[in-house]
């Protein structure tokens, strides 16, 4: 039997993932810090065509695109005249397990089958978990779902034990940890006495898998409304979500819209804290994913990530905790749709972005998800007075603390974003390359310029200007 | 509390130790154990909580653990009412269904 402890499991990291995700990573590597991500993308996955044959085959997709009327109506109240953008959203809780997962999900899934496993493993918390378990069942694959649920007085989050559950009504196994990265080590292990499938979140299947809801959210608008979205807005935590869209949207030929990402603003608190770990309310789509999956992407499960935020974002924008329960409240209350708070972070910044723009301009939020006990902003709420934390009525931009109080907007006006300086993203992406002592080289350059989503010129300015900084810190 | 061979129960383990975990973690999470919790039917013939037992899981694998609890339920709900919510909530209805001047 091989050795089992952290050390020795972390140190055959690279074989097991190679066995196990059934892509040559090295293939696609270049000189430097280079890899060839279309080359990847497209050598590894399908053509959106068979992305959307895979997934009717599993009832997956062609979610309906709604106009909220009402809420641009609300909105149109404080916004000065001839403002207030039409916002319509993308219901991707009608998937099968509830959520955009089941995109994601079913392209992974598909292609273990193809490839002959017996069985998938997918290390999540989140919705993913429910969208592999149930995409495994229809593709008669065995699964195994590993979530980081507890902290260390076996207190659960309510949203996570919901997912749990979930997984467990489809037949998959469940393995509950403890707070820590080292769920890695454990997911590491599994894979290696299983012999299953990394159903990553980040292989270039899971990415692809979200691409038909760009895809669809293009052929919808044209549809309804005769032209292009200016705007989609996606909520934004390992940048899977967006990355996926915005490539959904730039092959439907949508290249003029901009893309936001948007999560809930957690700064102050650490993922990898047992005491914070049930001081939030929302386990993903926040800040504490946010940041660091946009700065340094390749810090996923799978060797290059195919998620890559930077390379799509136009705009970053932050809404808190409390604005989000609010926003689901007023959907479930103006617009009939009742669903869970995670998926309408997005949505919250919808309303304060719709309220600058000119009423002629189109605004999609790109998903919702299920509902129900643990999920709903009750739920949550209740969870977080248990753990100490203050539930207030005022304006959260005064009043919002992450991991102390919540504060629930007084009205629709008290809806605001911050704006992340997307400059600043991009610094601090190089700042990671630069602290790892990183010589860069010419063509490395191109490749940053598209990793950042910026020219060639800029790149070398900043880079300039982060060494000079990181050289002043030593 | 006891199960017999065939019931569904919950196992606990550590899968690292204090001393063992990573050197990455915060210094709280570093004070504490790496644990596991998993379900599956008790292969034993019989086992009292707190044994250490074997359970085969949905997935068909077998693992050891301390057994925590049996025949476990799911106990999260919808909550309490929350006051700052409810309020929120039927201003909004308020406004939709006539409360509001600018409302049609």
């Amino acid at each position: 039997m091989q050795n089992r402890s952290y050390e020795s499991v972390m140190a055959r990291r690279k074989e097991i993932m190679k066995a196990s995700v059934g892509v040559d990573y090295d293939k696609y590597e270049l000189e430097g810090i280079a890899f060839d991500y279309e080359a990847l993308m497209r050598d590894t996955s399908y053509p959106i065509e068979e992305i959307r044959k895979i997934q009717s085959e599993t009832g997956v997709g062609d979610t309906p695109l709604i106009e909220l009327k009402n809420i641009t109506r609300l909105v149109r109240t404080i916004s000065e005249p001839g403002k207030g953008a039409r916002i319509f959203l993308k219901d991707e809780a009608t998937n099968p397990s509830g959520s955009f997962k089941d995109r994601r999900a079913s392209v992974s899934v598909a292609r273990a089958k193809e490839l002959g496993y017996k069985g998938v493993i997918a290390a999540t918390s989140g919705n993913y978990g429910a969208a592999v378990a149930s995409q495994s069942m229809k593709r008669a694959l065995k699964c195994i779902v590993v979530q980081e649920c507890y902290d260390s007085k076996g207190k659960g989050q309510p949203e996570i034990l919901e997912k749990a559950r979930a997984c467990e009504a489809y037949g998959a196994e469940v393995a509950q940890l403890t707070v820590g990265p080292e769920l890695f080590y454990y997911f590491l292990l599994l894979l290696e006495e299983t012999g299953f499938f990394n159903a990553s979140l980040y292989t270039p299947y899971a990415i692809a898998g979200i691409e038909s809801l760009g895809y669809e959210i293009v052929e919808q608008s044209n549809r309804m409304i005769g032209m292009n979205p200016d705007y989609v807005l996606a909520t934004h935590a390992g940048g899977g979500n967006l990355t996926g869209t915005a490539r959904g949207l730039r092959k439907a030929g949508a290249k003029e819209t901009q893309v936001v990402g948007v999560s809930v603003d957690l700064s102050g608190l650490h993922m990898a804290s047992n005491r914070d770990f049930n001081r939030k309310s929302f386990t993903t789509g926040h800040t504490g994913f946010g940041i660091p999956f946009a700065v340094l992407p390749d810090r996923s499960d799978v060797p290059r990530n195919a998620a890559r935020a930077l390379r799509y974002m136009d705009r970053y924008l932050l809404v808190t905790q409390g604005e989000v329960f609010y926003v689901t409240e007023m959907l479930a209350r103006l617009e009939g749709l009742q669903r869970g708070p995670a998926g309408n972070t997005s949505l919250t910044a919808a309303i304060a972005l719709a309220r600058e723009l000119p009423e002629d301009k189109t605004i999609v939020v790109q998903e919702t998800e299920y509902t129900g006990a643990g999920k709903l902003p009750s739920a949550q709420l209740t969870f977080a007075k248990e753990n100490g934390i203050e539930i207030v009525r005022g304006d959260p931009l005064a009043l919002d603390a992450p991991g102390k109080t919540i504060s629930i907007p007084e009205n629709h006006s008290q809806i605001a974003y911050k704006e992340v300086n997307m400059t600043d993203l991009r610094r601090s992406y190089i700042k990671q390359l630069i602290r790892r002592e990183i010589t860069l080289i010419e063509s490395d350059y191109e490749y940053l310029s598209e990793e950042l989503k910026t020219d060639v010129a800029k790149v070398k300015e900043l880079v300039k200007e982060v060494s000079a900084n990181v050289d002043s810190e030593n | 509390m006891s199960a017999i061979k065939g019931q569904w129960v919950q196992i606990h383990r550590i899968l690292l130790d204090i001393g063992e975990r990573a050197p990455s973690v915060p210094e709280d999470t570093k004070n504490v154990p790496l644990e596991l919790r998993i379900r599956g039917f008790l292969i034993e013939e019989k086992a009292e909580v707190g044994e250490m037992v074997t359970v085969e899981t949905a997935s068909g694998r077998r693992v050891h653990g301390k057994l925590e609890f049996v025949e476990p339920t799911h106990e999260h709900n919808f909550g309490d009412n929350i006051p700052e919510l409810s309020e929120a909530g039927i201003e909004l209805t308020r406004w939709l269904t006539g409360g509001d001047r600018d409302a049609e």
